[in-house]
């Protein structure tokens, strides 16, 4: 396991077979259909970002929304303006937001701790702020911003493209992101994960990641040697921007729309929280996160008692009874108190997150079987590192 | 003249209740070190004290009501006033001013549970460990007070008495036109006592002072031999108490509903970092800083200059102070900046 | 919140479940395979088996969250009725109605329910999950018109037809109309023309107002439209104030009314933020002052219950529309809170009023159609007039999708005799009044097939 973990080129088939086979493992648990495995995986993405800022540094960054939003934005206006392509969109996108995350990271990481946090907390809100009601004429308010079919698409109409009647649909040089019902979008999305993941992997591995980490553990001795931290933390802090960027310009590739709430300090709140609940510093612990958040969102709040009277019918009449009437509470407009529980639960019991629970059963499991001790504890160490 | 001086006291009012909130999240911070996302949930639950002592109040006899014709309709009148006539209509209508009352052990009992069931467990985690595990608190105790009171926001008048407004504005010879609600007079003379009460406290007892040494140097004062534990639980179920009795006094301003305490939340973060982390005077200082601020931002007249300015002056301003100060206004050096 | 009347759809989602499931195992061929089987009528989710789903998308979480269980508890009674289960309530005055009290064209109408969160992200990710996974026709629901529009714009691009629940915002069947989206509910330019006689006959033509504006796309409008009302009755407009939404404090926009010379609030906000607006502007004594001579008054354009809950006392006596009240003394109201009363225990809401009907004009368009096809069911609402459903004779007009019927103007009652009776009918205003012309919002509906 572990020499299989330490080669790249190993993970990333591993990593690559479980991402692209979703429909079918997603199946039994009632996500297998497009809109949440392709969120499954922009989620993961944005979360894969935040974690080479927050689980590399130890910088807690509190609007991280506001690149996904700016990503969005830059997205559909390149759609609105420019062409139906996704490619100049998505490019757009992570221009645009390493841009604006070069600002905001100049200026934020010119303090730490909670201070950092509560910087850029301050421009996040002052974003979605400003996005959601004076800056109406770009991003369309509360509404969202959307196409129209009066929209110049300029590139489009240089090459020629015919627009017949309603909408044009977004697509990779004329493969529609919404084609096989959706499946189209999430297998594009599901590549780009993967690029994004090995980046991600790359970097976790590199003598630059390997700085970062030691930042986070000291930085006053770091720059006690003379090191001169900041280039560092910015050019993390810019990467992950660009990251958001890309999940935001993803998004509106898929699905396009750009709405102001996409940048509100519940959304940062949110990335954070996937990324600590998964295992903050871990490779695919953000992702997990990711894909529990977005799991309950939209499945569990769906649920309702008729739906749970289901699921435990091959009990007896009464103890059916008893845990309908236990789990009611937690689905359906209850998913909110569940997702609560969870992270209570999480933090309290697993600090490492839902990686280090992972880790602690195969620990189990190897135990079990007879490995050495010795080795497991070693390996879940540098895992966490 | 007139537009400005209302507007200081909008200021010095939204201020009062900004203050009293960071006041609490702050003496959490600077002594046990912990940052604590429920705080404003706390702040909410002190507001349904309010709710809930008003409930108790009411609680009622069902009358069936004869007006609805369609179905089954019932109407509630409350024992209260079915024994004690108007007695009973008076001490309704104080409901507000006494469940301070009911939410003083309230409080102090869910601030003790807290700190001894769970937040102890956390001094020596991580602050982000902290921030997920008290968000799910937040949420937890959000969603529980949805399960019992709904979504809607609740109506929890003043007193009839302070209902209306104080015409400050002809008792000082000035315009007719300055007059102040009596209740957010009392809201504010209200903060000034309860912030003068903490300080006194920290000041001028041995415990507070010890609290305050806390602060400066844990590890020292546990060393000393001091049961720091004890006065811990204390110190949070004080900072508790502080955010419940903002919450209580707030309920007539502002209808409390479950999410009360999110829409605070950020606030009063942004509130306790600018006044300087583990800083009380700084919270306080910010607090109201902030409050008469945003007041003036909101101006028709600044309006116009800069359009918008009114929904992101408070993060502008943060976002100066703590370029220009790096430690907020009277943050001490060291204090959460790893 | 324990809903007693799931178990009686339980058996049938039981079916729904399954059949999900086994659409979404064979998702990726399963276009082609249906694109081959009948190639003129090709459109998503149709229904296969006995059941045909719909999908309820209402805010379970957030502010709007108890309007959201009102509408839903609408729709979960509309079903029934539907299904010939209950007293069919306003199936039996609906004229004309081709509902057989059997489903939809004989398929029992099974649903499943979603949470839009009040945010259009969340609204149009579970609008999608309804239309991808759980197979739902139609999406229906919502509580604001940010929501409304996010959706209605998916449900163009998926083919699915969206009957808006509460949206208010002129935009909806305006700039943003949609040849798939439909809404029952009144909007802002009939609230302004509502209130401009009831207006003038109270309060005269010499009035200056000072309008308080929630600060995104439906406070626009609406301010939009009053103002043009009033302006229209030769009163001045003093102030059009932008105020943040969820700001939760007022004062800092309430105090300047005061010093203004303005003798009449507008407030443009709906839900927590009029609520709040409202009891701090009483606080401040608006409702006290003489200005100019005359009683300084306020105005809230559009009322809810819910609102009116939130706001207590403070809200006697204050003007405003709704698009529906349960007071009503038609047949058709009549026997909805009859029958809404009979299930609940408490009378609906105008949102919960809009949804139920929604429901049964979309039932009542595939009957007339013959069919679920969308395209077909769209060109039997458009146009489609009927009667016996509350608020009159009502028409949904073919050019923007936009129900017209008689508009409420209400007050805050004065001496409510039950907790239900918050709103006062001040006039029930003939459509004929309200009436515009469709184009000068503009907007596109767009194509029939997509």
């Amino acid at each position: 396991m572990k020499g299989l973990m330490q080669n790249n080129l190993a993970m990333m088939v591993l990593f690559s077979i479980v991402v692209l086979s979703a429909p079918i493992w997603a199946n039994p648990i009632g996500a297998n259909y497009p809109d949440l495995l392709q969120k499954f995986a922009i989620f993961g993405i944005f979360a894969i970002g935040y974690n080479l800022l927050f689980g590399l540094t130890g910088y807690l960054s509190f609007g991280h929304a506001t690149f996904l939003g700016v990503g969005s934005y830059t997205a559909v206006w390149s759609f609105k303006l420019l062409s139906m392509n996704i490619i100049p969109a998505i490019l757009l996108a992570i221009i645009v937001s390493g841009i604006f995350a070069l600002i905001i990271g100049f200026l934020s990481l010119r303090r730490s701790g909670i201070y950092f946090s509560i910087l850029t907390l301050a421009f996040a809100q002052m974003a979605y702020s400003l996005a959601y009601s004076v800056l109406t004429p770009i991003t369309n308010g509360e509404t969202g911003l959307q196409l129209t079919q009066q929209d110049p698409r300029y590139l489009d109409v240089l090459a020629g493209v015919v627009v017949e009647d309603g909408l044009p649909s977004t697509n990779l040089f004329g493969m529609l992101m919404k084609a096989n019902g959706g499946y189209s979008g999430f297998y594009f999305a599901a590549l780009i994960l993967i690029l994004s993941f090995y980046i991600s992997l790359k970097i976790f591995r590199s003598p630059f990641g390997l700085k970062l980490k030691a930042i986070k553990s000291n930085q006053t001795r770091m720059k006690y040697t003379g090191f001169n931290t900041k280039p560092y933390l910015l050019t993390a802090f810019v990467i992950s921007g660009m990251y958001a960027g890309l999940a935001g310009g993803l998004l509106a590739s898929i699905d396009p729309l750009a709405g102001a709430e996409r940048m509100q300090w519940t959304a940062s709140g949110e990335v954070v929280l996937m990324t600590i609940l998964g295992g903050s510093g871990t490779l695919v612990g953000p992702l997990l996160g990711a894909g529990v958040i977005k799991y309950f969102e939209n499945i569990f709040s769906a649920l309702n008692q008729a739906e749970l009277i289901e699921v435990f019918s091959f009990m007896p009449e009464f103890l059916q009874n008893i845990l309908v009437f236990i789990c009611t509470p937690f689905v359906g407009e209850g998913w909110h108190l569940t997702l609560g529980a969870i992270f209570m639960l999480v933090v309290i019991f697993l600090p490492g997150g839902i990686i280090e629970g992972l880790q602690r059963v195969s620990g189990y499991i190897r135990r079990l079987v007879g490995f050495d001790k010795e080795q497991v504890n070693k390996e879940s160490k540098e895992e966490r590192a | 003249m007139d537009a400005i001086l209302i507007q200081l006291l909008n200021g010095l009012d939204k201020g009062a209740a900004y203050s009293l909130i960071a006041l609490g999240l702050t003496l959490a911070f600077g002594t046990l070190g912990v940052v604590n996302f429920a705080h404003g949930a706390l702040f909410m639950l002190g507001a349904f004290c309010a709710v809930t002592f008003q409930k108790i109040l009411t609680i009622s006899k069902r009358v069936k009501d004869e007006s609805i014709t369609f179905f089954d309709a019932y109407k509630d009148q409350p024992y209260l006033e079915i024994w004690w006539g108007d007695t009973g209509a008076a001490i309704i209508d104080y409901a507000v001013p006494l469940s301070i009352l009911f939410a003083i052990p309230v409080m102090l009992l869910i601030g003790v549970a807290l700190e001894r069931g769970l937040i102890k467990h956390f001094y020596k985690r991580s602050h982000a460990e902290q921030i997920l595990v008290t968000f799910g608190l937040a949420i937890l105790i959000q969603e529980v007070v949805r399960h019992f009171f709904g979504a809607n926001p609740i109506p929890t008048p003043a007193p009839d008495v302070v209902s209306g407004s104080a015409a400050i504005g002809s008792f000082l010879g000035l315009s007719d036109n300055l007059v102040y609600p009596w209740w957010r007079l009392i809201y504010l003379f209200f903060s000034g006592v309860i912030i003068f009460a903490v300080f006194a406290f920290l000041k001028y007892t041995t415990f507070g002072m010890v609290v305050r040494a806390g602060m400066a140097d844990r590890e020292t004062v546990g060393l000393l031999g001091i049961n720091v534990q004890k006065r811990f639980t204390i110190v949070f179920a004080i900072a508790a108490l502080v955010a419940g009795l903002a919450g209580v006094m707030y309920a007539p301003i502002l209808p409390p509903d479950y999410h009360m305490g999110m829409d605070f939340l950020v606030l009063s973060f942004v509130v306790v970092v600018v006044g300087g982390m583990g800083s009380l005077e700084g919270a306080v200082a910010a607090g109201f800083l902030l409050g008469v601020l945003q007041s003036f931002a909101s101006m028709n007249e600044v309006k116009a200059i800069i359009p918008g300015i009114d929904q992101i002056i408070i993060y502008l301003v943060a976002v100066i102070i703590l370029l220009v100060r790096p430690r907020g206004l009277m943050g001490r050096e060291g204090v959460f900046e790893e | 919140m324990v809903d007693k009347k799931t178990d009686l759809d339980s058996p049938s989602r039981r079916g729904v479940l399954k059949a999900g499931a086994a659409l979404a195992v064979a998702s990726p061929m399963f276009y082609l395979k249906d694109s081959w089987a009948a190639a003129d009528q090709v459109y998503r989710n149709a229904p296969k088996g006995a059941t045909v789903t719909l999908g309820f998308n209402v805010p379970q979480s957030g502010a709007y969250a108890d309007e959201g269980a009102d509408e839903l508890r609408a729709f979960k009674l509309a079903v029934k009725h539907l299904n010939g289960e209950g007293d069919g309530g306003m199936m039996k005055t609906m004229k004309p109605s081709m509902l057989k009290g059997n489903g939809i064209l004989g398929k029992k109408v099974v649903f499943t329910t979603g949470d839009t969160q009040t945010k259009s992200d969340a609204a149009r990710a579970s609008a999608k999950r309804m239309i991808e996974k759980d197979g739902a026709l139609m999406i229906s629901g919502g509580s604001s018109s940010g929501v409304a529009i996010a959706v209605q714009g998916l449900c163009q691009e998926m083919g699915t037809i969206f009957m808006a629940g509460l949206t208010h915002s002129n935009d909806t069947t305006g700039k943003d109309k949609r040849r798939y989206g439909f809404r029952h509910f009144f909007n802002a330019k009939m609230s302004g023309s509502a209130l401009g006689p009831v207006l003038k006959e109270e309060m005269g033509t010499e009035r200056v107002a000072y309008h308080l504006t929630a600060d995104y796309t439906w406070g626009w409008t609406q301010e939009e439209s009053i103002k043009e009302t009033t302006e229209g009755l030769g009163w001045q407009t003093k102030a059009a104030v932008k105020t943040p939404v969820g700001a939760g404090d007022f004062s800092q926009y309430i105090t300047p009314i005061l010093n203004s010379g303005a003798d009449t609030l507008i407030l443009n906000h709906y839900g927590k933020d009029m609520i709040n607006s409202l009891t701090q502007a009483v606080q401040f004594g608006l409702r006290d002052k003489e200005v100019n001579g005359k009683t300084f008054e306020i105005i809230v354009p559009l009322y809810s219950r819910l609102m009116a809950q939130g706001a207590g006392e403070n809200l006697k006596g204050i003007l405003g529309t709704t698009a529906w009240n349960w007071a009503l003394t038609d047949e058709g109201s009549q026997a909805f809170v009859k029958s809404f009363g009979a299930e609940y225990g408490n009378p609906p809401s105008q949102a919960a009023h809009t949804c139920y009907v929604q429901t049964l004009l979309y039932a009542n368009a595939c009957e007339m159609a013959g069919t679920f096809y969308p395209p077909e069911v769209i060109k039997q609402l458009e146009g489609f007039e009927f009667d016996g459903m509350g608020n009159g004779p009502t028409e949904y007009r073919a050019e923007d999708h936009q129900c017209f019927k008689d508009v409420l103007v209400v007050r805050g009652n004065q001496k409510p005799t039950s907790q239900f009776d918050l709103l006062e009918i001040v006039q029930q205003v003939p459509r004929s009044q309200v009436e515009y012309d469709a184009s000068i919002f503009g907007g596109d509906l767009g194509p029939y097939k997509v």
